[in-house]
């Protein structure tokens, strides 16, 4: 097996998922705990090894706090028209690379409503976002920068 | 399966709220899709669904199966991270799409590309 813990996770929590361990389940949790293993395998994610577990943890109280900030915020919009809101396209260049933390933000960036990830270059590393309320740009990408970006380098790097 | 009649008054009340909130947000983001103007901009509303509308609709069901006692809270955990997981692939498929379509058409409100455009050119 390429992935043993994955595969283990995976098995424990088919068996979590049906709440019991008659041998139906274990046998279904095992085909799937092989093939999920050897699907990662293919992927070829990568090693990627976590740290700073305590900067996880804020970054997840600060992106659970921004999400319902911004839900709120796009209600207001939704439900009250008004004149002065402008949306529109937002130009960001991330120092980030690595593709796991990369995909973390695009999490982040899409849960958060009011900011959607379009388009990234990987080359330059410049990213593409569409921001429904768009009255200062340049908090915006301090937002990203400075709230996602760092705390995201911190832990993936 | 416990019937709702089991459940106590203090855990009720929350649960309603949290359904109704959930419920709410989900609304609006329907309405969301309706009103707003451009394509762009519809991408945001149905993502109040997928964050906190799922959210409060989750924790409301946490909340009343933990207290009925009837079974682990795993199912809400696994639903809340395989929503947030899955949800960017859609988006950004619809939104490179969308921006693909525009730039073949040649619209000019649409960025060329990630990539600032070069002063020089």
């Amino acid at each position: 097996m390429p992935h043993p813990i994955v595969s283990a996770a995976l098995f424990v929590m088919w068996l979590l998922l049906n709440e019991s361990i008659a041998p139906g389940p274990m046998l279904v949790g095992a085909v799937l705990a092989v093939l999920g293993g050897w699907a990662l395998a293919l992927l070829k994610p990568g090693r990627t090894r976590l740290r700073r577990l305590g900067v996880a943890l804020r970054l997840a109280g600060v992106v659970v706090a921004d999400l319902v900030r911004s839900n709120i915020a796009v209600t207001q919009v939704i439900l009250h028209r008004r004149r002065d809101r402008r949306a529109g396209f937002l130009r960001i260049h991330l120092t980030l690379r690595n593709p796991q933390a990369l995909a973390v933000l695009a999490c982040i960036l899409t849960a958060t409503p009011g900011t959607a990830w379009v388009e990234y270059d990987t080359e330059d590393g410049w990213l593409l976002l569409h921001v429904l309320d768009l009255i200062d740009e340049a908090s915006w990408v301090s937002i990203v920068k400075d709230r996602y970006e760092r705390p995201l380098m911190e832990i993936f790097q | 399966m416990t019937g709702i009649v089991d459940l106590p008054l203090w855990a009720a009340v929350p649960v309603a709220v949290l359904l109704l909130v959930g419920a709410g947000f989900t609304l609006t983001g329907s309405i969301g899709l309706l009103r707003l103007g451009s394509f762009y901009e519809r991408l945001h509303a149905p993502t109040l669904g997928t964050s906190l509308g799922v959210g409060c609709i989750l924790l409301a069901s946490m909340v009343f199966f933990s207290v009925l006692q009837t079974r682990l809270v795993v199912h809400e955990v696994l639903v809340g991270i395989l929503v947030v997981v899955t949800t960017p692939v859609t988006l950004m498929l619809l939104a490179r799409a969308a921006l693909h379509r525009d730039r073949l058409e040649g619209d000019d409100k649409v960025p060329r590309s990630a990539r600032p455009p070069d002063p020089s050119a």
